[in-house]
């Protein structure tokens, strides 16, 4: 099944960009292509000025490159420290996972008290958390993340995009999916929507007030 | 009464998930239950549904105890649901998926799609849609299905605005209709704008219920909940 569509998408060091849009437009499939998770039949992803179109997944972590998929993902019969540990993987040093997962935590400090507790015991919300923070354990150079925002409570949402914006701070460039556009799109440098497989629109946050927009993906009174 | 949930009790290990939980939900109405992260609202809706057995407590359905029934009586008894991350079988068509809560032809079937803005063929596997049309496929299924009683577990949760907007509305013309519905929601907007009653679950018990305007006002689920 053909999903994209010739798309064209930039992401500079140290940006956020934000990919919106109606289910099933290929904002997943977006993030899986950079990541090596789906066939790429057409097209290249350059990193750092480095063809990775070939590339295998586990390279591409180690030049940087991290993902946090959607629907949270975590290994539910593992601790939320292993679940972490596995996070860095790749990195062999157990002295520096020790310290990036001391580093982690302080990002999502909530996870503390329950680093010795089966990841199936947290709520979805605190998954949610879990996985974001493994996410961030190879400390990556790009992260790309899949609704974040999915299934957590207003208190920890307002929370979570400056939590976002504070990982972006210390220089990481962030790729986000997210439904929850205004929100997201609060914090993003450059936005761009997808429709059909298809970038049907791109730029700062003057996007959003675009009356395609309202047609194709926020509906009736906005959001 | 269309539901009526007494004293009931569960835990996970040493961990109450849900504790002493009481409430009753009135035949025709929309009620939302929200709470934070880790509250015990999906653990609540697994116990009504009979996914997991009640420890202490009871389920009334119509004036039937229907505390540990298996899933499928439950269904059968007239409540459908979905679920918190999407459960469609994935290697079925969407067709197939939608024939398993009610046998109605393909119009039927492309008229509820139509309504959730479900954008792809009838004939796809349902495991090569994306996330949120998998969603969108599981709350057509639940609509589908011959109930009295309509749970959803977060449906906004991965659901672009504009179908939101539609779900809104979907669920107003139920209620018309004489449905009874029942939503774990995180979008307060939303669960503000259509319920008549607001549940409020934290560390597995009612904190406090009440109309929507009400709910919003109280100091401990501002504090709770919605942060200040």
């Amino acid at each position: 099944m053909k999903v994209l569509f010739g798309v064209n998408l930039d992401v500079h060091p140290g940006e956020i960009a934000v990919l919106i849009g109606p289910n099933g437009a290929g904002k997943s499939t977006v993030l899986k292509s950079i990541f090596n998770l789906c066939e790429i039949r057409k097209g290249s992803i350059v990193y750092k000025g480095k063809d990775i179109t070939r590339l295998p997944t586990h390279e591409r972590i180690l030049l940087g490159i991290s993902i946090v998929p959607q629907g949270r993902q975590v290994f539910s019969n593992l601790t939320v420290r292993e679940n972490l540990e596995m996070g860095a993987y790749l990195t062999k040093d157990a002295d520096l996972r020790e310290t990036r997962l001391a580093e982690v935590l302080q990002h999502f400090p909530e996870l503390k008290p329950k680093l010795d507790h089966n990841a199936y015991t947290l709520s979805g919300g605190q998954q949610q958390m879990l996985a974001m923070a493994r996410g961030l354990m190879q400390d990556p150079q790009l992260l790309l993340l899949d609704e974040p925002s999915l299934g957590l409570a207003p208190k920890i949402l307002k929370d979570l995009f400056t939590r976002i914006h504070g990982i972006n701070q210390e220089g990481c460039a962030i790729l986000m999916v997210e439904q929850n556009a205004k929100a997201a799109c609060a914090i993003a440098d450059h936005i761009f929507v997808l429709e059909e497989g298809k970038v049907a629109l791109h730029g700062d946050k003057r996007v959003l007030k675009h009356e395609k927009i309202k047609n194709i993906y926020l509906g009736g009174h906005g959001h | 009464m269309m539901l009526r949930i007494t004293k009931l009790d569960k835990h996970f290990g040493g961990v109450y998930a849900v504790h002493d939980c009481t409430f009753d939900i009135k035949e025709g109405t929309i009620t939302s239950i929200i709470g934070p992260n880790g509250a015990g609202k999906t653990t609540l809706f697994n116990l009504i549904t009979g996914i997991l057995p009640p420890d202490k407590g009871s389920v009334r359905f119509k004036n039937q105890n229907i505390t540990g029934f298996k899933p499928y009586k439950v269904a059968r008894a007239g409540i459908s649901r979905t679920f918190q991350l999407a459960k469609v079988f994935k290697n079925l068509t969407v067709r197939d998926n939608l024939l398993l809560a009610s046998n109605v032809n393909d119009a039927e079937l492309k008229k509820i799609l139509a309504h959730v803005h479900y954008g792809r063929e009838l004939d796809t596997l349902a495991g090569e849609l994306s996330y949120g049309q998998q969603r969108l496929v599981e709350i057509a299924r639940a609509l589908l299905f011959p109930h009295s009683l309509l749970m959803l577990d977060e449906p906004t949760a991965g659901v672009n605005p504009k179908v939101r907007q539609e779900l809104k509305q979907i669920l107003t013309r139920l209620k018309k209709q004489g449905s009874t519905i029942v939503l774990i929601e995180h979008d307060m907007d939303f669960v503000m704008s259509i319920s008549d009653r607001v549940i409020v679950l934290n560390e597995g018990t009612v904190l406090t219920s009440g109309t929507p305007a009400q709910v919003r006002k109280n100091p401990k689920v501002l504090e709770a909940y919605l942060g200040k």
